[in-house]
């Protein structure tokens, strides 16, 4: 049984038949376009566009979690879509828009999305995170009222060990001003119940 | 609870003179400006700061920076303890940052002495050390104020990082004090405020780790990037304890980026420019492993064995009046018989370590819950005094105990590849060898047999658990285990647990494998909680009483537990059914001085699809610092072990761990979280801890709801072999 959820953008094969790799021998140099800048990278053509990221740009915002497409922590927006940079090959991406979560803010969504993550205490180890808000950023660009049934099928690929899912869940809603079903937790801040005599 | 005295000024200029720093500056300079917090106090200040002791500095700009010794690895570390100390120091808390210490002995655990996180200890162990420090510190602030006014301390009060003199109508900031504060004399007992005073702690302030985490710019253990630092991936032995006969690097070294392959005892280690070459080196790595040496375990024949050894009594643990006498006057005699897996911790950063060893000294940068022990660990392999060995504690991407295995697994491997390549090495296990990599939560198995008279009252209760040990093989196995009984196999079963049943008995059976385990988020009472508080279940059922008044009857005169039990129950609706195809189950626990009920609400179909609706969490950790940081806590260790509940197994066959990811080693998702509701009691006892005890009610209580829900009594985890999960 295959536990990724319900979002299938991790899978290998189907980011090949998205993003074709180009019918070429191996062209040591790629050009790369993450978050508006231009870079040439001497990589492998295998070499998952995670690891061009973490390792030759020290872009380290962009986790490694899994390896598989499994996790979500390797999230980026590829042409503004979320996509799991761990099994996409660099070399499928060049002359494509890559959007990095360091780059998240340039946009007024990411910008928000990211306050909102600070104001609610959203992040808990904080590992998973940088994915989580990729993902929330690219699910209320395209879905900006977005039903809980939206925000499963949108975030379940994106694995929190520390469980903060009410917490993502909430601030999704409270972004797009919309309102949680009655399964979804309300945040209720402060000390509940009076001091036992 | 150690007491803080200020260092004296030779200590802390030993403590500063060791970690490579001057006076002023903070005790280590970061490698690469990238560990945004340390850098940033650097940057920014000038002049004399005023530190009269290790946990705070106060520097001209007014900026108030918190060191800590603890990890900060989700559980809220680095926001509760600048709380503690801002609240004493009346600090303007929008100019209060945090920095990660370095190992000294101010931040020793103070039970292990080390420097340890873990074990729920962060908020009671350092309630008041890091209270009186800010005391301390707005104690000389105000000496420093009163002598440049030339009044009496006594006229002059704080507020907001000022000292005020009311009568002469001037203030001045902490940071233009700071610079005469020094020197001057630290009271070693300051006065402490009041609670009823507190303007800081007990605020659900947002942790102050929220942005950097929120934007990508925290840098953990995996993103630590030092010069010249090369990337290795070890290949493991198939089983625990195998060995390397030999080995053919051939295909490997002819990948392009690959440096160097290296034996070490855990396997052979692939050394590369970078991640990617280094794990394309492994994939090509042709290995002999040693076909007799290792554990050759197969789960199946470990459930077979364990489920034997609960015929047979084991050492005794604990004995209260005479289960015996009450077994042979029984009206009715309940018993069941529990087995759950090892489990994995599976944080979501990878296990690893970056190390840099020269001939004179070793410098490490990890993602660890145990710096002091990394430290000894480095200091004995390298031949090094301690003070030789600099540890810096990255920002932790989870830890839930795998990251302070007394074992030390992945520090010694990645020392022990450092000393082969003589250049700085950054070890990466992959999630494979995370999965795969053993120092598991132990498998558990158990007998819990009660007997009831005539009345439906429960008069004895007996308890045989078998597990292997946790303490047994780590350095507090003689401080720990006392008459043969590894206390930590018994936490939260009927061995200390409150209910008032007049006999009890627990037994204990510690069988031995090759497979290493260590303590995992709440230790035995992730299994024990479980089995007790099913069975506590069972018999509510057979005395035909309703679960909350059941245990209510056995908790007289323990009001924590009654407090707890009835505010979940309230909050959960407990009096009034639920709603049709929907049943509640309780489970009411104490571990780590905290004592949390969970209610669950969940749905079985007739088809045996599992729904889990909501989760009703009340708790009493005492005084209570971050609200808000104790309910992300509850939430957290609720869907932690939900995912253990629902899915959690590592199994072997013939000593091969099956599963290797997330595919076959699931975790609980988003569509799959119920509605967590938590209900915070008031309590003015001293704060305990909460990373722990959000952890063990969930699988009890979800049980309990599935008994209501069908009648059925399941007593094996996980519960994906008896039901759908949706």
């Amino acid at each position: 049984m295959n536990n990724a959820g319900p979002c299938a953008c991790g899978d290998r094969a189907a980011i090949l038949r998205l993003f074709p790799l180009d019918a070429r021998e191996t062209t040591p140099m790629i050009t790369l376009t993450i978050n508006g800048k231009t870079h040439q990278v001497d990589a492998p053509e295998d070499k998952p566009l995670l690891w061009v990221l973490r390792d030759d740009l020290r872009l380290t915002g962009t986790k490694f979690g899994c390896g598989a497409a499994l996790c979500g922590a390797c999230t980026v927006h590829v042409d503004g879509n979320p996509v799991r940079s761990c099994v996409l090959p660099a070399s499928a991406v060049a002359g494509r828009t890559i959007t990095t979560v360091e780059g998240l803010a340039a946009t007024p969504i990411g910008k928000r999305v990211q306050a909102k993550w600070a104001e609610l205490s959203v992040p808990q180890c904080g590992y998973c995170q940088s994915g989580q808000v990729m993902a929330a950023a690219a699910l209320l660009t395209h879905v900006p009222k977005p039903t809980d049934a939206d925000i499963d099928q949108a975030m379940s690929g994106n694995i929190c060990r520390c469980g903060m899912y009410p917490r993502i869940r909430l601030a999704l809603h409270q972004l797009a001003g919309t309102t949680p079903s009655a399964t979804v937790s309300a945040p209720v801040p402060g000390v509940d119940v009076p001091p036992n005599e | 609870m150690p007491t803080l005295t200020a260092p004296s000024r030779r200590t802390f200029l030993q403590i500063a003179a060791g970690a490579g720093g001057g006076l002023v500056a903070a005790f280590y300079l970061p490698p690469t400006p990238r560990f945004a917090q340390a850098a940033a106090t650097q940057a920014a200040s000038t002049g004399t700061a005023l530190q009269p002791n290790v946990f705070v500095r106060v520097t001209p700009d007014n900026w108030v920076t918190v060191v800590i010794g603890h990890t900060e690895m989700g559980q809220g570390a680095s926001t509760v303890l600048p709380m503690m100390v801002a609240e004493e120091l009346d600090a303007d808390w929008q100019r209060v940052r945090w920095e990660q210490g370095p190992t000294a002995p101010e931040f020793a655990h103070p039970i292990l002495h080390s420097q340890l996180t873990g074990g729920s200890l962060t908020t009671p162990a350092q309630f008041m050390p890091q209270r009186q420090a800010g005391a301390a510190v707005r104690a000389v602030l105000v000496a420093a104020a009163a002598k440049r006014w030339n009044v009496d301390a006594a006229t002059l009060r704080t507020e907001r990082s000022r000292v005020i003199d009311t009568k002469g109508s001037r203030s001045a900031s902490y940071g233009e004090l700071a610079a005469e504060a020094v020197g001057l004399p630290v009271p070693e007992k300051p006065v402490l405020k009041d609670p009823k005073d507190f303007t800081i702690i007990g605020k659900p302030l947002p942790r102050l780790d929220g942005p950097a985490k929120a934007d990508g710019s925290a840098i953990f253990g995996i993103d630590v990037y030092v010069p010249n630092m090369l990337t290795a991936v070890v290949a493991h032995a198939p089983l625990f304890g195998g060995k390397a006969r030999g080995f053919d690097a051939t295909k490997t070294k002819a990948v392009p980026g690959v440096v160097q392959v290296v034996e070490i005892p855990t396997g052979i280690a692939v050394v590369a420019k970078d991640f990617w070459a280094a794990k394309k080196g492994r994939d090509v790595l042709t290995v002999d492993w040693d076909p007799v040496l290792g554990e050759r375990l197969s789960s199946d024949d470990q459930r077979i064995a364990y489920q034997k050894l609960l015929d047979v009594p084991g050492m005794p643990a604990k004995s209260v009046g005479d289960v015996s006498a009450a077994t042979k006057t029984a009206a009715r005699t309940i018993t069941g018989d529990y087995f759950l897996p090892y489990l994995a911790h599976a944080p979501m950063e990878p296990l690893g370590a970056v190390v840099d060893i020269r001939p004179d000294r070793a410098e490490l940068w990890i993602s660890t819950q145990w710096p002091g022990g990394n430290q000894d660990v480095a200091a004995e392999m390298l031949g090094l005094k301690k003070e030789q060995v600099t540890v810096h504690t990255t920002l932790t991407g989870g830890g839930f105990g795998r990251r302070s295995f007394p074992g030390h697994d992945f520090v010694r491997e990645a020392i022990q590849i450092g000393q082969a390549t003589k250049a700085p090495v950054k070890l990466i296990w992959t999630r494979e060898d995370d999965i795969k990599g053993g120092a598991y939560r132990p498998a558990a198995a158990a007998r819990m047999t009660a007997t009831l008279d005539a009345k439906g009252t429960v008069t004895s209760i007996a308890n045989r658990i078998v597990v292997q040990s946790i303490i047994i093989t780590t350095p507090f196995a003689k401080l720990m285990i006392k008459d043969g009984i590894d206390p930590v196999s018994v936490e939260g079963s009927a061995f200390d647990m409150p209910y008032a049943i007049p006999n009890s008995a627990t037994d204990l059976h510690t069988p031995d494998y090759q497979v290493p385990v260590t303590w995992m988020r709440s230790v035995g009472h992730s299994f024990n909680a479980f089995i007790k508080e099913t069975f506590i279940d069972d018999l509510a059922h057979a005395a035909r009483q309703d679960p909350v008044a059941f245990r209510r009857g056995l908790l007289t005169g323990k009001p924590r537990f009654l407090t707890v039990l009835d505010a979940a129950a309230k909050a959960a609706g407990w009096s009034t059914p639920p709603e049709k195809g929907v049943a509640r189950g309780l489970a009411l626990h104490e571990s780590y001085g905290a004592v949390v009920a969970n209610i669950v609400e969940a749905s079985v179909s007739a088809t045996r699809q599992l729904t889990i609706h909501r989760v009703v969490c009340a708790i009493d950790c005492g005084l209570v610092i971050n609200p808000d940081l104790v309910k992300a806590q509850m939430e957290s260790g609720i869907v932690f072990s939900l995912s253990s509940a629902l899915f959690g197994e590592i199994t072997l066959r013939k000593g091969v761990v099956d599963q290797g990811n997330f595919d076959d080693y699931p975790l609980v998702r988003m569509h799959q979280t119920p509605k967590i509701d938590v209900v915070l009691i008031d309590s003015r006892e001293p704060p305990a801890g909460a990373g722990e005890p959000g952890a063990a009610c969930i699988a009890p209580a979800l049980g309990n709801a599935i008994f209501a829900a069908t009648g059925e009594r399941i007593r094996t985890l996980p519960l994906k072999h008896h039901l759908q999960i949706a």
